[in-house]
């Protein structure tokens, strides 16, 4: 495992321990704890031989990497792909694939039109979507959790508080898909996802534009930002499409991840019942639970010192998102899914500075649909087999069938 | 290293270290302040951080900006003359000692 660099220096020292582990296949996906295990017990700082680049999987490692922006750059691409030697698949985001000041600009945008502010004017509209859903749900009383709930909920309302027009909004989930199926390496998910990009991809640059943005959205405010000189006239749909991109399926998996956690563990069910305020918390357990984002990259800008060894310029550095989340070294009992716990902390929406800026939109349709959930139902069974969903970055369930019952 | 003395509600004082450039909410959550949620991790998006500072050192902080002033409207708690956002409070030398009382509720 000896890594040159073009100067012709070492890298890495010998002593980072290199692991055959491919944490983009599907024997991976179908469960990454042991793994996951693996990687943490082998040292701070890992190389993966497979795909030629370094792990953090540890907690203080990820957050110290994720804490470190200027040495653990975003410019150079969130995938394994270094924008340095390769061209980006589709433009590069400005907000997500930037470093500061660049990033410093269009994160100001989007904050401000996502802000706690922003969210007071949608929480009686979500609340209400998320209260009739479960009634509806509650009268079919057998469905399958994901398409029914987990993806109908989040389609209910998030497209209609961006803004977008009603046709065609059957693209979000695959171009969601596409996205980040992109970070990971040239598989096959990879490479199938691009393959069929084409019609999602013009899907998503119509929708960017101003004209077709609905007045008092998202979009319309991220494109007024353009009329107060705040970003340019490119830069808006860019921004846009950053709310396409990272706005839909991540909730989607989110709320997957809640539900599949309160019907494995019926006794958080129960407790959520008796503290609907506990709603709130029992989403972002779950969000520390399954990590529905698993994995970043980030690619170094100058030799730095990583986990007690050197790493030089231009390495590519893998974060196992998921895998701090549930690290024993800083988490009391990780694999227990807990309301209750002190969940804060967690790196499922990231750290730092480019710490999910939808953060509160997607905990908005969590505490929502939980807190319906809470006061509606009374038990959740999984009835059928449970199929996991494979995506090089997020981790989900393509299909959870359940049968409620009514409180 | 400098000191930040926090005060729960039932008045019992937890004193803590913290380093010269760290905000106020980072020292807390590294030493486990449970009454600092802190939410966005210093992102200032949920006011989950608010604190009450002590008396004799409200005028050595600097003014609250546009964007703590909206998240503060929005806190749990009471706001009153001396909330501030303890992720917007960088500590220096000068706040060695900062007294910082927290709130009954942060959510
Ligand atoms: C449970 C749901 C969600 C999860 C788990 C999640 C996860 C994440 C993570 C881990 C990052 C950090 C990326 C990095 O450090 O490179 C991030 C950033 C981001 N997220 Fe989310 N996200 C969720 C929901 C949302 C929603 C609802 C939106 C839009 C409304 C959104 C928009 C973004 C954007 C634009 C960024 C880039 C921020 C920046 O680079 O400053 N996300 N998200
Ligand atoms: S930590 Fe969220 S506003 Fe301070």
């Amino acid at each position: 495992m000896s890594v040159l660099t073009e100067s012709g220096l070492r890298a890495a020292d010998a002593s980072v321990p290199g692991l055959d582990v491919d944490p983009f296949a599907i024997e991976f996906f179908d469960d990454p704890y042991p793994a996951h295990a693996r990687l943490r017990d082998a040292g701070p700082l890992v190389y993966l031989d497979k795909w030629s680049v370094y792990g953090v999987a540890r907690y203080a490692e990820v957050h110290a990497v994720l804490n470190d922006p200027m040495t653990f750059c975003s410019s150079r691409g969130v995938g394994l792909s270094d924008f340095a030697k390769e061209e980006p698949w589709r433009p590069q985001s400005i907000i997500l694939e930037a470093d500061p000041p660049a990033h410093t600009r269009a994160r100001a945008v989007l904050s401000h039109v996502l802000s706690p502010t922003a969210m007071k004017h949608l929480r009686d509209r979500f609340a209400a979507a998320a209260a009739a859903k479960v009634d509806e749900l509650l009268a079919r009383k057998s469905f399958d959790a994901i398409a029914d709930l987990a993806e109908a909920y989040p389609m209910s309302v998030f497209p209609d508080a961006l803004g977008l027009k009603a046709e065609g909004r059957e693209h979000l989930l695959p171009y969601a898909g596409l996205v980040f199926n992109a970070f990971g390496p040239p598989n096959q998910l990879r490479q199938d996802a691009i393959e069929r990009s084409a019609p999602h991809q013009a899907y998503v640059a119509e929708q960017c534009q101003r004209e077709n943005l609905a007045p008092g959205g998202f979009g319309a405010c991220i494109h007024a930002r353009v009329d107060s000189g705040d970003i340019t006239a490119e830069e808006a749909p860019l921004l846009v499409r950053s709310l396409l991109s990272a706005g839909i399926d991540t909730t989607v998996n989110g709320l997957g991840a809640a539900i599949y956690c309160l019907a494995r563990f019926p006794e958080q069910l129960a407790r959520l019942r008796r503290d609907p305020s506990l709603a709130r918390n029992a989403f972002e357990e779950a969000v520390r639970f399954e990590s529905p984002v698993q994995t970043f990259f980030r690619t170094t800008t100058r030799e730095v010192e990583l986990g007690g060894h050197r790493i030089g310029e231009g390495e590519k550095v893998l974060m196992f998102l998921g895998s701090a989340n549930r690290d024993p070294r800083r988490w009391d009992n990780p694999d227990d899914y807990d309301i209750t716990r002190r969940a804060s902390g967690h790196v499922g929406f990231g750290s730092g500075i480019h710490m999910c800026v939808g953060q509160l939109v997607a905990r908005l349709e969590g505490e929502t649909f939980l807190s319906a959930l809470a006061r509606k139902v009374a038990s959740i069974d999984i009835t059928g087999p449970v199929k996991r969903r494979y995506n090089n970055t997020l981790r989900g369930l393509e299909n959870l069938p359940i049968t409620i019952t009514a409180a | 290293m400098l000191n930040i003395n926090f005060i729960h509600p039932d008045g019992r004082h937890e004193r803590i270290d913290a380093r010269a450039g760290e905000s106020a909410m980072m020292a807390a959550t590294r030493h486990g302040i449970a009454a600092i949620v802190a939410e966005c991790g210093g992102n200032a998006m949920c006011a989950t951080c608010h604190v009450y500072v002590g008396d004799d050192w409200l005028g050595r902080l600097p003014a609250i900006g546009d964007e703590e002033d909206a998240l503060l409207d929005g806190t749990a708690a009471e706001r009153l003359t001396n909330s501030r956002l303890s992720c917007r409070i960088r500590i220096a030398a000068d706040l060695d000692g900062l007294v910082l009382h927290l709130p009954e509720r942060q959510i």
